[in-house]
């Protein structure tokens, strides 16, 4: 794979590290509850400091998600949207100078009709950052890697609690940017309590690999984003926003993401360089 | 043409299957392609199998030669696998207890199921009862209503039917649900499939173990005229009765025939054609055919059988379709009702509606076939599910 492979991005997530901060990683589906407001919402996170969006491309048959972001998935098809939306809405953000690392978070199955080179020529051109398919595990994802790698976009992988430490090794040395810990068994949504062998599973990764290790499913508060940020490079927040985004005006939306953003900053302590 | 080396290690037929699934999945796979690859080979398992399909299921299942069907054509010798007279009223059984005995050697203590008409269901049901496994199905809301006869039965034999309010609330998004779970609780859960879809070992997995269907065939049809058939006949749907009747016929001159419902036209849009209308897709964890729209979203199948309304179809079926191997045709549900009640008044047989379109491929077949061949069609289950929705066709 080439060094080059979404340098930047890389870059970006790493001297944040550096600088004692943690990562917060914040997930919108694509169209929900409109396209305009996809798009202020990407700006207002981009204002609030956060490190990576993952923008989710409503999808028929969401498998690996729980209730919460299957409901904002079929939202957003009832009103229309296209996966195709992602180029122009992330476009039209970097030429407004929205500087925020943007992930394309797609099920497979629109990618494979768009047709794999044509999608990433199509989000490498629109200034996307990386691309994870959460139903594309790396053994049948050669042709979309070799193609994101090609164009210096970091293809993300998921670790599960099951995946075994053979298993492991190889999906590290095929990411990049950073892995994707999925915190327990189970699809997306909020939970009250983290998995007990989360942190020990943490470690295991973090012994194997330089990429940042960001946890996700079931991140719901600041006091989890506390502890997972005690062994993880940070958290990727998903269900949590959606639902905010359903019930809440937009001042407790902004509220709320500062809250959860504050635990992944730097409070005074040094630099680790 | 060498059916052995389907599929790959990894669960390829050509260029479909795979495992297109979370992370979280990939290790139950693994364990399960391993525990299934070793307990195939197993005396002991084939013996146990053997014994459950013979003092339970009631195979062999006969294979009927259907004098008065054969006289109304006028053309090649019509016989009936009769897969209806299996324990529960379908084949889906002969899947479900193999794959539940698996499950018990497995460790496993639960099963969950995806339906959709219920068949599968109430076969998962039953094989929980025998090998004493927790069972939960999920059942889309709106198949729920069309099946409420069905939805009970699984009610008494002790599994928790889950409704399923997501997306088009059918056995696709059951199908999903049922993932989900499995995801959630893969420690001590068995996903038990009930078609020759999903992710690798699933597609070969369940071929192999409805492949009795056409191994019986096979040996009754020698016994009974001396030669194999010219032409096998199945209809299509995930594709598992189909498979199971043409498996062992895969390497043999013989014409074989798949039959997928065309709803009201496959003009119209309205149909579960998938194997005619579908393009490459992924979902349920394969790669197969899958209908869809430009943007790479599922559509719905349409059907007025509810077994045969699967927007995708197995990865074999479609390996079997590049090919070349197989011929696949499709039926409408008016030609399905009229063979519903064709055979029902020539042979006193009533059989599902899935079945019927198979048999109404014959309306068109049999003026192509010469009397002194033979056509074996898989009658793969009775109709008496289908009561409500005959009259209910028949009184319009």
């Amino acid at each position: 794979m080439s060094p080059r492979a979404g340098q930047t991005f890389q870059k970006k997530l790493e001297k944040k590290i550096k600088q004692n901060n943690k990562i917060f990683c914040a997930f919108l589906t694509l169209g929900y509850k409109s396209l305009s407001q996809t798009k202020s919402l990407i700006r207002l996170l981009n204002t609030l400091g956060t490190d990576v969006v993952e923008l989710g491309i409503p999808f028929s048959d969401p498998l690996a998600d729980g209730p919460v972001i299957q409901a904002s998935s079929e939202y957003a098809l009832k009103k229309g949207i296209r996966p195709q939306d992602a180029f122009g809405l992330v476009k039209k953000l970097r030429q407004e100078g929205v500087g925020v690392p943007i992930i394309f978070f797609s099920y497979f199955n629109p990618i494979l009709r768009m047709g794999i080179s044509n999608t990433v020529r199509k989000l490498k051109d629109a200034g996307f950052d990386g691309v994870l398919c959460p139903d594309l595990p790396p053994d049948e994802g050669e042709t979309l890697e070799q193609e994101l790698v090609r164009n210096g976009l970091c293809p993300i992988h998921l670790i599960a609690p099951t995946t075994s430490r053979e298993r492991m090794k190889k999906i590290l040395a095929m990411s990049r940017g950073f892995i994707y810990y999925v915190s327990r068994r189970g699809v997306t949504g909020v939970r009250e309590s983290l998995d007990e062998e989360l942190a020990e599973k943490v470690k295991q990764i973090k012994r194997f690999t330089s990429l940042p290790v960001l946890v996700g499913f079931g991140v719901s508060g600041p006091s989890q984003v506390r502890e997972i940020n005690r062994t993880a490079d940070g958290v990727i927040v998903g269900s949590a926003i959606i639902e905010a985004i359903q019930t809440c005006t937009s001042g407790a939306l902004r509220r709320f993401l500062e809250r959860m953003i504050e635990p992944c900053r730097n409070k005074g302590k040094k630099d680790k360089s | 043409m060498k059916t052995k080396q389907v599929p790959d290690s990894k669960g390829h037929f050509g260029p479909f299957g795979g495992r297109y699934v979370p992370e979280t999945l990939i290790e139950a796979l693994d364990q399960l392609t391993q525990a299934y690859l070793e307990i195939r080979k197993s005396p002991q398992f084939k013996k146990e199998v053997a014994t459950y399909f013979s003092s339970y299921i009631g195979r062999p299942t006969p294979l009927y030669l259907a004098k008065n069907l054969t006289r109304h054509y006028g053309r090649a010798r019509i016989y009936l696998k009769r897969e209806d007279l299996c324990h529960t009223g379908a084949h889906k059984i002969n899947n479900t207890i193999a794959q539940a005995l698996l499950a018990v050697h497995l460790g496993k203590k639960r099963v969950v199921a995806e339906t959709g008409a219920g068949q599968h269901g109430v076969a998962s049901a039953t094989a929980a009862r025998v090998f004493n496994l927790k069972c939960r199905v999920y059942m889309g809301e709106e198949d729920i209503r069309r099946q409420a006869l069905n939805v009970y039965k699984m009610k008494i034999l002790g599994a928790e039917v889950c409704p399923v309010s997501s997306g088009s609330k059918t056995l696709k998004d059951a199908t999903n649900e049922a993932i989900r779970d499995w995801v959630t609780n893969v420690t001590d859960t068995h996903y038990l499939l009930g078609s020759v879809v999903g992710p690798h070992p699933y597609p070969m997995i369940v071929r192999d173990f409805q492949s009795v269907i056409g191994r019986e065939t096979k040996r009754q049809i020698l016994k009974a005229e001396g030669r194999l058939p010219h032409a096998l006949v199945a209809c299509v749907g995930g594709g598992s009765n189909s498979i199971g009747f043409f498996h062992d016929f895969l390497a043999e001159r013989v014409k074989i025939i798949g039959v997928e419902a065309a709803g009201k036209g496959l003009s119209t849009g309205l149909h579960a054609a998938t194997l005619e209308k579908g393009r490459p897709g992924v979902l349920h964890g394969m790669k197969s055919l899958v209908l869809q729209d430009d943007a790479g979203q599922v559509q719905i199948a349409h059907s007025v059988s509810a077994g045969l309304d699967y927007p995708s179809v197995g990865p074999e079926h479609a390996w079997l379709k590049q090919t070349g191997r197989v011929e696949y045709v499709s039926a409408q549900d008016d030609e399905a009702i009229r063979a519903f009640h064709l055979v029902t008044r020539l042979e006193g047989i009533m059989p599902a509606i899935e079945s019927a379109h198979a048999l109404a491929f014959l309306a068109r077949f049999m003026p192509r076939t010469k009397p002194d061949e033979i056509v074996a069609v898989c009658l793969s289950g009775r109709g008496d599910k289908d009561i409500d929705i005959i009259r209910e066709w028949d009184s319009k």
